[in-house]
């Protein structure tokens, strides 16, 4: 396999990782006013995801500097093509981002409301537009043969750019869903799973219109790609696994959904990674966006070096703040703290 | 037009994003001091300081994350011409640091923050240690990357005239990043120390928790001393490094308009801007601008015009000095404060010596003024290297005015631009507040959250951080 398409695969799981993890924060995120109906119940729905986060957004700050190592000109194109929508996207990665460190260090109502919204906004936002933004690449934007774009933010608002956005939204929010119900204990863990069990249907509804319209801008005929069947299934199981106790089952259940859905628009692109609407000569693909072959076994050996011990204390990180968030309210029912220890 | 305005955007993000690195490095690397003190000593009042400090850290990770990330994303937003011409090389330090440093810091932030109680101590304080080596692994990638731009290496050219990578190896030794990264490490170290005196001094003034803040004081000027002393040189050596590879950066920081063998020093002037080349003089040191640049007693020192006409012969026609008046008033303001900032430490070293630290109210004074001087250092820095480097973006190979993204429009970028500034007003405003409200909060908060969540022998309740 010519490094080309091993640094395809690799982009491809950057941003499946990302949407994997970030996606449940994204949830959380979104439904934190929700699922959290006093103070104290939405910093446990916040501190679900409080060890974890900054290190889940690393991720889409790793696949996009991967994608300026490794293809320039597909970094080039897509990041200045999606101008405004990035500069929305870098807003809400604002308002999440800070709300985390400064959301409960006032006491007032009015400023943790503040943050609380912009978590939310920025929570929903954020997978909505860069959804676009992935979808766009399939769709095809105009793009002239020097490899610039040639619309405006208005025409980035393609049909299935917009609907595979609103896939990773509600693909999110399930995500999140049971994530939280993971993550909780008693009352919020069933409101969590209730909120999961509404939006399931939507999510399920939404990505097979999402599905059924990738098979058309793909041109694939109506046979369905294995990641779609495998995804819809395990967003049926996830579904499904809201009503029984299989809390781990339904989250591992909603991350496969996102990772296939995610992985299906990488793999529909293809040698291509950015489709020309304007003349599809003018595609950019793997070969004329790459960078030189040097830097490329460079950025392999270092891949291959650091993605494992990232990987491990990233699992290891996991790993220690495993157990459930509870309101530190009833002290009585909780079973004794017991120091994680190093594995 | 559009040019202009991203080169506004690329340098309002940058200096804003540079506040926030300095005060992250620096106080990553005194809280992991405090912490390692907590764990030696198992004195409390260390673990008080480790926290109270952590919290203000904490403050300013929160902005620093997300104004780098807005660093990155421009690069491809705004200079996607430069991007796809430099990416061979540039894309490959700027994943690394992905990589290595950014995962390293966010993972083990998030450990160290919600570990008390729950890691072993041991176990615990590398957590804090990871954050401090992961920050300075981020300003050693961003430098490479940075000093290749300054002077670029470890390349050859395609047939379509790009730079491709041909030896990695070769961006790590570059001389121009060997000092620079130096040089920003150091600063990055006074950056913290300052604030932790600045907040010391403070207390001390008021005499609330003395006994804690004398500690602190007292280990921000053990940092800050020698750093000083460190830095000066280091500051000077990369200055003869970039006479050297970029001598147009250095002659319009002297305002040398001729060549000069020796050269004095124009310790102050007015006028000598970019159309005028006879400032007046205030204040001339002879032969110190030869020993400043080329560290000889009577270098010479080749002028701006001179430079010009050997940029136009080998470059072709066009205007190759930077902006002088940028480049004279930042190297001083920048070497000036330093000087003081230094006769400052020094002052400190003195008072402690004596066991005076406390007592001397005009010191105190001075240190908490003082806090402003090393974001005006960093920014003075930073702008003397970048607009320096003008009119290219990479030495030699490319120019700035070459290297936008040809399909974002003005009015994108006056967006953006405004979006940006509002949202960074915002940021700033409330990252200000909450400084000062914790840094003011003095210590019992942060008593509270140790005693609730050191408790470990059986309370269970798991603290809620956020």
């Amino acid at each position: 396999m010519q490094l080309h398409t091993i640094w395809f695969i690799i982009i491809t799981v950057f941003w499946i990782g990302f949407f994997v993890l970030e996606g449940f924060d994204f949830g959380v995120g979104a439904l934190h006013m929700v699922i959290g109906k006093t103070e104290t119940e939405r910093r446990v729905a916040i501190n679900t995801i409080g060890p974890w986060w900054d290190g889940n957004e690393v991720w889409l700050i790793v696949a996009g500097a991967a994608l300026f190592a490794a293809f320039p000109g597909w970094y080039a194109t897509l990041f200045s093509a999606l101008y405004l929508a990035l500069v929305l996207v870098l807003l809400g990665l604002f308002g999440r981002g800070v709300s985390f460190e400064w959301r409960s260090k006032r006491e007032s109502p009015r400023w943790r409301m503040g943050w609380s919204w912009a978590l939310t906004v920025g929570s929903i936002l954020t997978p909505l537009l860069l959804g676009v933004g992935l979808g766009d690449m399939l769709h095809g934007l105009p793009i002239n043969q020097n490899h610039d774009y040639t619309g405006n933010f208005f025409n980035l608002l393609t049909g299935y750019g917009v609907v595979t956005g609103v896939t990773m939204v509600v693909l999110c929010l399930l995500h999140g869903a049971t994530f939280l119900a993971l993550r909780t204990t008693d009352e919020l863990r069933d409101r969590a799973r209730r909120i999961g069990r509404r939006v399931g249907p939507v999510a399920i509804v939404i990505t097979l219109a999402w599905v059924i319209w990738t098979l058309v801008v793909i041109g694939g005929g109506t046979i369905p790609q294995p990641t779609q069947i495998f995804g819809l299934l395990a967003l049926i199981f996830a579904w499904a696994l809201l009503y029984t106790d299989r809390d781990g089952w339904a989250f591992a259940a909603s991350a496969f959904a996102i990772a296939a859905a995610i992985g299906q628009i990488f793999i529909a692109l293809y040698p291509n990674v950015m489709i020309s609407s304007t003349n599809h000569a003018f595609n950019l693909t793997v070969n004329n966006s790459a960078a030189g072959h040097y830097s490329l076994v460079v950025m392999t050996v270092v891949a291959l070096v650091l993605m494992p011990v990232v990987l491990l204390y990233q699992g290891w990180s996991f790993h220690v703040f495993r157990r459930r968030v509870a309101a530190p309210e009833p002290p009585a029912a909780e079973p004794p703290a017991t120091p994680a220890t190093h594995t | 037009m559009a040019n202009d305005l991203a080169r506004w955007q690329f340098a309002t993000t940058s200096i804003y994003h540079f506040i926030f690195v300095p005060i992250t490095i620096g106080l990553a690397f005194l809280v992991a001091i405090l912490h390692t003190a907590w764990y030696r000593t198992e004195n409390p009042e260390y673990k008080r300081m480790t926290r109270f400090f952590g919290t203000l850290l904490l403050i300013n990770v929160a902005i620093g994350v997300v104004t780098g990330l807005v660093q990155e994303f421009e690069f491809g937003m705004n200079w996607s011409t430069y991007s796809r011409y430099v990416g061979s090389v540039f894309g490959a330090p700027l994943a690394m640091e992905g990589l290595a440093a950014f995962f390293l810091e966010s993972t083990f932030l998030g450990l160290w923050l919600f570990g008390w109680g729950r890691l072993p101590k041991r176990v615990h304080l590398a957590t804090i240690w990871a954050v401090a080596i992961g920050s300075v692994l981020s300003a050693l990638f961003i430098l490479v990357a940075n000093s290749w731009m300054q002077h670029p290496v470890g390349y050859k050219l395609n047939h379509a005239g790009q730079p491709v990578l041909n030896n990695i190896w070769a961006l790590v030794v570059n001389p121009t990043f060997v000092w620079g990264f130096a040089h920003v490490l150091l600063a990055a170290l006074i950056t913290g120390a300052l604030v932790m005196l600045a907040v010391s001094a403070w207390y001390l003034l008021r005499n609330r928790y003395v006994e804690s803040f004398q500690r602190t004081a007292k280990i921000a000027l053990i940092v800050l001393i020698p750093t000083m002393v460190i830095q000066l040189s280091v500051g000077s050596q990369l200055g003869v490094v970039e006479a050297h590879y970029q001598p147009m950066k250095i002659a319009a920081a002297e305002a040398q308009w001729n060549s000069c063998k020796p050269c004095s020093f124009s310790a102050f002037q007015i006028g000598g801007g970019s159309n005028d080349q006879t400032p007046t003089q205030i204040i001339e040191i002879p032969h110190l601008l030869s020993v400043l640049a080329t560290g000889t007693w009577s270098g010479p020192v080749t002028g701006l015009n001179q430079l010009q006409k050997q940029y136009q012969a080998r470059y072709g026609p066009g205007n190759y000095i930077p902006d002088v008046f940028i480049q004279y008033w930042s190297m001083r303001v920048m070497a000036y404060l330093a000087a003081l900032i230094l006769l400052l430490a020094l002052w400190g070293g003195w008072l402690l010596n004596r066991g005076k630290l406390a007592s001397s109210k005009w010191f105190l004074r001075l240190s908490i003024w003082a806090v402003v001087t090393p974001f005006l250092m960093n920014t003075a820095g930073w702008l003397l290297t970048e607009s320096g480097r003008q009119p290219w973006i990479v030495q030699g190979l490319q120019k700035t005015v070459n290297a936008n993204s040809p399909s974002v429009s003005s009015t994108e970028i006056w967006i953006s631009l405004i979006a940006l500034i509002l949202a960074y007003i915002v940021l700033g405003a409330a990252d200000a507040v909450l400084m000062l409200r914790y840094s003011r909060r003095g210590l019992a908060d942060a008593d509270e959250e140790a005693a609730e969540s050191s408790d470990a022998s059986g309370a269970p309740v798991p603290a809620l951080t956020y």
